[in-house]
């Protein structure tokens, strides 16, 4: 152990490394900033899997491991809705699971964001239009923010949740009734 | 037991080049054929329906021959398999759900997969419109002095899929857990059907989306099976890359999760860098950091070039290079293995009589690897061991995991010197008649057993896609007995289950 944590200290941080390097490194700062003149010092992050294929979860970890960090920008996800003000939503919400995710997000305070994380979410990905799938988030909760992709990659995660805070700032001085929705492209 | 031995021996072909024969059963011989799963003579490996009729893949545990079982002329029911075969009971129960067959005779006839959400009932027969209010589930029921209940899920603590334990404790032990799964059944068998060969593999490949591989290539091999189409060498060995690469990314993150589960992080920060790593590769290297859409039935989509094996050959040095220091880690910090040694004790009995595939099974004695035993290329032309131990506890389901670990590495640069020339996909049409293929893939969670059916024009008729979990979850709710609920997402860590792929 002694040996790895030497090699920890002397070697270069991972994170600066990574190869989406210029981009990650903009996406950090602006989200730190962001985050800090919105909401203080921190968001945190609540999710759900609505009846996902379990890797929209796997990226979603990923966004956590050392290569991105998202702790460091004050991002971080928590164990109960009640002390989350975003929702992460992934899968393409099964009937099985429509009262779950209903109350999770009943039980957020306000002000309160929902992000739908992968095209299962968005609307029912390649399960839309079976019995026992409701073809995305968007028919049980508002959605506040689409994140592409099968699933989508953690880079992509990260610069969702940037798009979300610059929305973000608004409604909370305006009050979730101003209804803001940005939208990225799909 | 003479029986249905002979007749799995006699039907026995190379059930990946050619369409799978069924063996039609009377009700008694279906009944035998459960009793000798029960007795331990056959290996259940899938049960399950397909209109008016079910089917059993049935396994010598000697021989290792596979044959497909049929009860047929069945509107109502059919002779349960669990009454005498414990393994087989969820399965029957979501052969209730979607086809509205009862399991005759069995002990627990709940819903598993219908949770009264769904507007219809029996959605793979005739389905119909639900009436009324679906009625509040049973748990089982606990009697005893001091007991109390902790509900989980389905929404858990962690960035996890959905699913609900139902512990009782007495203290902080656990005296009963009680799984309830089916939260993220999206109706899969039901997208299939009617669906085309190439929306299959989209689907198949999205079932559980950690073993997308695996997935891919079972579903592939019982595609090209039923269609008599053999993929090329190269091909082949792309899979098994794949295959390979994709072991290696879930068994490093497991790894680290289950020590940060024991509030050892730094494990999860220097595992998590190293299946970063991988996903990074296999992004670059295939398009996709799962390699979703590479594997098709005929081959795969897409070739690699000398770049891209040079950089999967620098991947495999590296993590082979930094992955050990992280073993001796584990090895040594003994705050750490008070944690994993004599948790959550699968026994060697349980394991064999349920068939538990993957390191769960490995780690308990029951020696069985379909890379080995089942062999398909390029496994059957490729040397590695396949660890085995029997004190089934945290601790060795994390050994075998590392030393699967290391056997990929090797096996990575084994099948990237070996890797031949030529194409890498073949045409795959249809036959003009109905075929029936099976796919067996090792895929890091166990075996993944898919089952498909096509018409005359190719379109899937039916498609049963078994995941290893389906015999592994039950196991779980043994496993935690007599162990406290702190432990439990420890042990459940060391089992990951999908979720997914049992919900369908």
């Amino acid at each position: 152990m002694k040996n790895l944590l030497l090699k920890a200290l002397i070697r270069k941080p991972l994170t600066e490394a990574a190869p989406a390097g210029g981009d990650l490194a903009e996406l950090g700062r602006t989200l730190e900033q962001e985050t800090r003149r919105r909401l203080g010092r921190s968001l945190a992050i609540r999710q759900v899997d609505a009846g996902s294929c379990n890797a929209c979860e796997l990226e979603i970890q990923a966004t956590s491991n050392p290569y991105y960090d998202l702790d460091r920008f004050g991002l971080h996800f928590v164990a109960s809705p009640r002390h989350a003000d975003i929702l992460l939503v992934t899968g393409p919400v099964t009937r099985n699971m429509e009262v779950a995710l209903r109350r999770t997000y009943d039980a957020m305070p306000n002000p309160k964001w929902v992000v739908a994380a992968g095209d299962c979410a968005i609307d029912g990905g390649c399960f839309a239009g079976s019995y026992a799938v409701l073809d995305g988030c968007n028919a049980v909760i508002p959605v506040d923010l689409t994140i592409p992709g099968c699933p989508p990659e953690p880079a992509a995660i990260m610069k969702g949740l940037v798009a979300l805070m610059r929305g973000a700032g608004e409604t909370a001085l305006r009050g979730k009734s101003a209804g803001f929705r940005p939208r990225s492209g799909k | 037991m003479v029986e249905i031995l002979e007749m799995i021996a006699a039907g026995q072909t190379d059930f990946r080049t050619t369409p799978m024969p069924r063996h039609k059963l009377t009700k008694a011989q279906w009944e035998q054929a459960a009793d000798d799963a029960a007795r331990g003579h056959v290996s259940l490996l899938g049960l399950w329906a397909t209109r008016g009729a079910v089917h059993m893949a049935l396994m010598d545990p000697n021989s290792h021959a596979v044959g497909v079982f049929s009860l047929e002329n069945r509107r109502k029911g059919f002779p349960s398999v669990a009454r005498l075969h414990p393994p087989a009971q969820r399965l029957e129960r979501s052969i209730t759900d979607l086809f509205g067959m009862r399991a005759e005779g069995a002990e627990d006839s709940r819903p598993w997969l219908d949770h009264g959400a769904w507007k219809i009932t029996t959605p793979l027969a005739k389905a119909a419109p639900r009436e009324g209010d679906a009625p509040d589930y049973d748990f089982l029921p606990v009697i005893g002095d001091g007991l109390h209940q902790v509900p989980v899920g389905p929404v858990h603590a962690g960035i996890i899929e959905p699913g609900h334990f139902r512990f009782t404790a007495q203290g902080e032990t656990v005296v009963r857990l009680e799984e309830r799964l089916g939260y993220t059944h999206k109706g899969i068998d039901h997208l299939m059907r009617g669906a085309s060969i190439a929306r299959g593999a989209e689907l198949a490949q999205r079932t559980s989306g950690d073993s997308t591989v695996a997935y891919g290539w079972a579903y592939a091999q019982a595609v090209e099976a039923a269609l008599g189409v053999t993929p090329p060498p190269r091909a082949v060995w792309l899979r098994a890359i794949m295959a390979e690469l994709e072991r290696l990314a879930n068994h490093l993150n497991d790894i680290g999760a289950i020590c940060n589960d024991a509030a050892f992080a730094l494990m999860l920060a220097q595992c998590g860098t190293l299946r970063e790593q991988v996903m990074r590769a296999a992004h670059a290297v295939f398009g996709h950091r799962f390699m979703r859409d590479v594997i098709v039935p005929g081959g795969v989509a897409r070739d690699i070039d000398s770049a891209g094996r040079g950089m999967l050959e620098g991947l495999v040095h590296d993590i082979a290079r930094d992955f050990e220091p992280l073993v001796e880690l584990y090895d040594n910090t003994p705050s750490l293995l008070a944690r994993t040694v004599g948790a959550g004790i699968l026994p060697v009995d349980l394991a064999a009589q349920f068939g538990a595939g993957g390191y769960i099974g490995r780690a308990s004695g029951r020696d069985f690897d379909t890379r080995r035993d089942l062999p398909y290329a390029p496994y059957d032309k490729l040397v590695f061991k396949v660890p085995l131990r029997s004190d089934g506890d945290v601790n060795a389901r994390i050994w075998i995991r590392i030393e699967e670990t290391r056997q990929s590495l090797n096996l990575l640069g084994e099948l990237l010197r070996s890797l031949p020339e030529g194409d890498v996909l073949v045409p795959v049409s249809p036959m003009k008649e109905q075929r029936e293929g099976l796919g067996i893939v090792e895929g890091f969670r166990g075996d993944v057993l898919v089952w498909v059916a096509l018409d005359a024009r190719g379109r899937i008729s039916r498609c049963h896609m078994r995941d290893p979990s389906w015999f592994q979850w039950p196991l779980l709710e043994a496993v935690i007995e007599d162990n406290i609920i702190a432990d439990f997402p420890l042990c459940n860590k060391s089992f990951n289950c999908s979720y997914s792929g049992v919900d369908l």
